[in-house]
């Protein structure tokens, strides 16, 4: 199948040339994108976005912005979102000069603080309006970061999803699964940042170079955008004759994967084969084939490129996407309920006109409990987010006898806290 | 009175009372229970040791009380333990068959048993029990002893129950400290669960609740074997502190009003009902809503059900619960509960009975005791297990002698 009349046209196809901006936000953005902006992608500019500038001085990324936080001194928006979307309205002219001239934009975030999760669905507008195809690459933060973060997480989620064509998502909680007793803090951060430079990467890689099979932009779009839970990748890496042998078997057995259910599970799956020019065509179907078989049910988008360096070499990327109903059910909660509830209290969304939906400013105590009782998951506190400085409790809750005995923490509530408290249930 | 090697103590150090149980173990094998000791405990917080003095004092005088109703002397005991440090896991062990007909025999299971036991957990922590499940041979599930079969491979799953080791010799240390022994240390849900189901019971799959005073410890049994285990550090203490907080009374108040007016359902005969409390003269003091006291408790019983639930979900253990869910321990007896568990759980919940064994009926009826009834059970089980052990060696010793003779 592969003789060389038929490699070598195809290897001498000029690289795409597709301008892609990269923007970091928030001090987790920063972080994640500083070993792509080191090794550097090309074609691609880097920008690091956050509203503390100390973040910034260590970034090597070409373009800094750095937003200045009156109320907290330039010490960042003590993780406040709202905070953070002001600052980023604010600044929505220099956004737009950004933007400007962009194909694509790669937003790369962690969710859950101020920065990246107030500032990135704005962006993410800007970027829209200015004409680019954006793309979210963001971080979930771990379980025991607390409920609070979670939530803000899950609500920036959603609100990035509404705005950017794409969102790949990676919930740090899984990266647990990869790390063992010993490993360090700081190593399992290091890897969270590797896991999500590897995606950039393999997208990066997926549209700006020649391709024996090509995967379109608008596809990735596709598979990523409508309300997916989350996205699994995995990156599997080979050397030798064998290659494609053992790229497949290093993939099923991906612990991101799970060993192989979440790829039965998968609504859509993006494969991504990138190889050297000696790439053959059976390499691409025996390890096509192997994944197709575990993923029947899923929609498969697969890609093949060429990349000189990779001689000998076969890496390949899987995204697989899963349907979510959860985060259906709070989307609709989200456009029906919870800005109904924000009209009533007399609060104006900044944007109405635009697709751009706020997260719910406040939830009145016969919805807290409408959701209490239908869930039991709700662990809004009352009056969350009248508080400006969110980590301040206004409400100090003594925990009476268990005082000074061990907490009892489970996934980051203290259940030695009253639970109606913790639910935010009224009492009359 | 007795043969001393008959009395079998159960002992559990519970966050609200010590208890200790006397079992007389007689020789066809029935167990009678002949005696109950308690007293109040004062040094223990979530189930684990918080004062050790005043542990040892408690434990000396529901000993001494156990010692008098039974009229035996206690030397030793069947310890209970638990805390929000224990953990229970499955794991497998697998052995390849070597021999050339390929027979399973007695030494591959002690084989693959061993090989199910060696766990890598850190150094600090102890394994409490690895109770053996179902063999598998040559992936074929379900078979409880492979010897005889035919088969390439034997697989056996064995149930771990581990925890932190210096909190569990805390207990340990408190006993001994008392001149007594400690037989074997015993996971107090395992206990509860020995106490109160019949064997099939066990097999139609059933989950075990008893919800102490500091603790809550659940267990799940499908076909004849433990599938799952659990501890959470939440129990009846967190029921009176919520109320005490919430009601703005002080801890003892709440706890008798806990005892006199909850309930783990709130219903609508109790909206805009009031309690009014009264200081020691009889002077009325406060008023109560008597709605809130119920929804506070409500709330933090459904949370309790709805984490297990959760943990029983993500285990996989909630679909094989044919014969449903019992509860025990004190807090079975707050009332509705067990419609509550019901509308949690989805499936059938009732209070726990202590069944098949005879003796005093005032602890055999007490939910509370269940879990130091069951300690008194896993000892006798233990004890027969090494009686019919030392029959084996017996028997052994004699036919080597008689080979002796024979050659002789």
């Amino acid at each position: 199948m592969t003789t060389h009349s038929q490699t070598e046209p195809i290897a001498e196809i000029p690289k795409k040339t597709i301008s892609i901006k990269v923007f970091g936000v928030g001090s987790a953005g920063v972080s994640l994108m500083e070993p792509l902006a080191r090794t550097g992608l090309a074609g691609a500019t880097f920008v690091a976005v956050n509203t503390s500038a100390e973040s910034l001085a260590a970034s090597s990324a070409g373009d800094k912005v750095a937003f200045e936080t009156k109320p907290l001194l330039g010490l960042g928006t003590g993780a406040d979102p709202d905070q953070g979307r002001a600052l980023a309205e604010e600044h929505l002219d220099q956004l737009k000069s950004l933007c400007q001239g962009a194909e694509a934009v790669f937003i790369i975030t962690g969710l859950g603080g101020g920065a990246g999760t107030g500032i990135s669905p704005v962006l993410a507008r800007v970027a829209k309006e200015a004409g680019a195809l954006v793309l979210g690459f963001v971080v979930m933060p771990f379980e025991c970061e607390g409920a609070r973060r979670q939530r803000f997480a899950e609500l920036g989620l959603d609100e990035l999803r509404e705005t950017a064509d794409g969102v790949v998502c990676l919930p740090n909680q899984k990266i647990l699964k990869l790390i063992d007793e010993t490993t360090t803090a700081r190593d399992a951060f290091k890897l969270a940042n590797e896991l999500l430079g590897d995606s950039v990467r393999a997208l990066w890689r997926l549209l700006t170079h020649a391709g024996l099979i090509e995967i379109h932009f608008s596809d990735v779009c596709a598979l990523i955008r409508d309300r997916h839970a989350e996205s699994a990748f995995a990156v599997a890496e080979a050397i030798g004759p064998a290659r494609s042998r053992e790229v497949t078997e290093k993939l099923l057995a991906h612990p991101l994967l799970d060993g192989g259910p979440v790829l039965d599970e998968a609504e859509a799956v993006l494969v991504s084969l990138a190889g050297g020019p000696d790439l053959t065509m059976v390499e691409v179907n025996r390890v096509m084939e192997q994944i197709n078989k575990r993923c029947e049910r899923a929609r498969v988008i697969m890609g093949a490129a060429i990349d000189d360096s990779l001689t000998d070499r076969l890496i390949v990327t899987v995204i697989a996407t899963r349907k979510d109903t959860q985060a259906e059910e709070r989307a609709a909660r989200l456009a029906a309920g919870d800005r109904l509830g924000s009209h009533l209290l007399g609060l104006a969304t900044p944007h109405p006109g635009s697709r751009f939906v706020p997260p719910p400013p406040t939830l009145n105590p016969e919805q807290v409990e409408r959701l209490a009782a239908g869930q039991g998951k709700s662990r809004g506190r009352k009056n969350l987010s009248k508080m400006r400085q969110g980590q301040l409790p206004l409400e100090i809750v003594s925990k009476g006898r268990f005082d000074k005995s061990e907490p009892t923490i489970h996934k980051g509530e203290d259940l030695d806290v009253p639970t109606y408290i913790r639910r935010g249930i009224s009492l009359n | 009175m007795f043969d001393p090697s008959s009395i079998i103590v159960g002992l559990e150090v519970g966050t609200s009372k010590v208890c200790a149980v006397v079992g007389d173990l007689s020789l066809d094998g029935a167990l009678n229970i002949v005696g109950l000791g308690q007293a109040r405990s004062r040094g223990v917080r979530k189930g684990e040791i918080a004062d050790a003095p005043m542990v040892e004092e408690d434990i000396r005088h529901a000993i001494v009380e156990a010692e008098q109703m039974a009229d035996v002397e206690i030397r030793s005991v069947y310890l209970g333990v638990t805390g929000g440090h224990l953990r229970g896991f499955n794991n497998r062990g697998v052995h390849p068959v070597v021999s050339a007909d390929r027979e399973i025999t007695e030494e591959d299971v002690q084989d693959v048993i061993k090989n199910a036991k060696t766990i890598n957990l850190p150094a600090q922590n102890h394994v409490i029990h690895a109770i053996r499940q179902h063999f598998l041979v040559d992936g074929q599930d379900g078979i409880t002893n492979p010897v005889g079969m035919l088969g390439a491979r034997v697989e056996v799953d064995v149930h771990v129950v581990h925890g932190h080791l210096n909190r569990l010799q805390n207990a340990i240390r408190a006993v001994k400290g008392l001149q007594l022994e400690v037989d074997d240390i015993v996971f107090n849900g395992l206990a509860s669960s020995l106490a109160l189901l019949t064997n099939e019971q066990k097999e139609l799959g059933s989950l075990v609740i008893d919800i102490g005073g500091g603790t809550t410890e659940y267990v799940v049994y499908a076909n004849g074997i433990i599938k799952h285990t659990g501890v959470l550090a939440v129990g009846g203490d967190h029921v009176s502190n919520d109320l005490a907080y919430g009601l703005k009374v002080p801890l003892s108040r709440a706890e008798r009003l806990k005892l006199e007016h909850g309930s783990a359902l709130v219903d609508d005969a109790v909206k805009g009902q009031t309690i009014t409390i009264s200081n020691d003269l009889g002077m009325p003091i406060k008023a109560i809503n008597l709605e809130n006291l119920r929804r506070i408790m409500s709330l933090r019983l459904e949370e309790i059900f709805q984490l297990i639930c959760q943990d029983l979900e993500q285990a996989q253990a909630l679909d094989y619960l044919r014969a449903g869910a019992f509860l025990c321990g004190g807090g079975s007896r707050i009332p509705e509960i067990a419609k509550l568990a019901e509308q949690v759980l989805q499936m059938p919940v009732s209070l726990g009975k202590t069944n098949s064994i005879s003796g005093l009926k005032s602890a055999l009826d007490q939910p509370e005791f269940a879990a130091a009834i069951g300690l008194v059970k896993f000892g006798s089980f233990q004890q027969r297990k090494r009686a019919s052990r030392t029959s084996i060696t017996d028997g052994i010793k004699s036919t080597i002698g008689q080979l002796f003779k024979k050659t002789a």
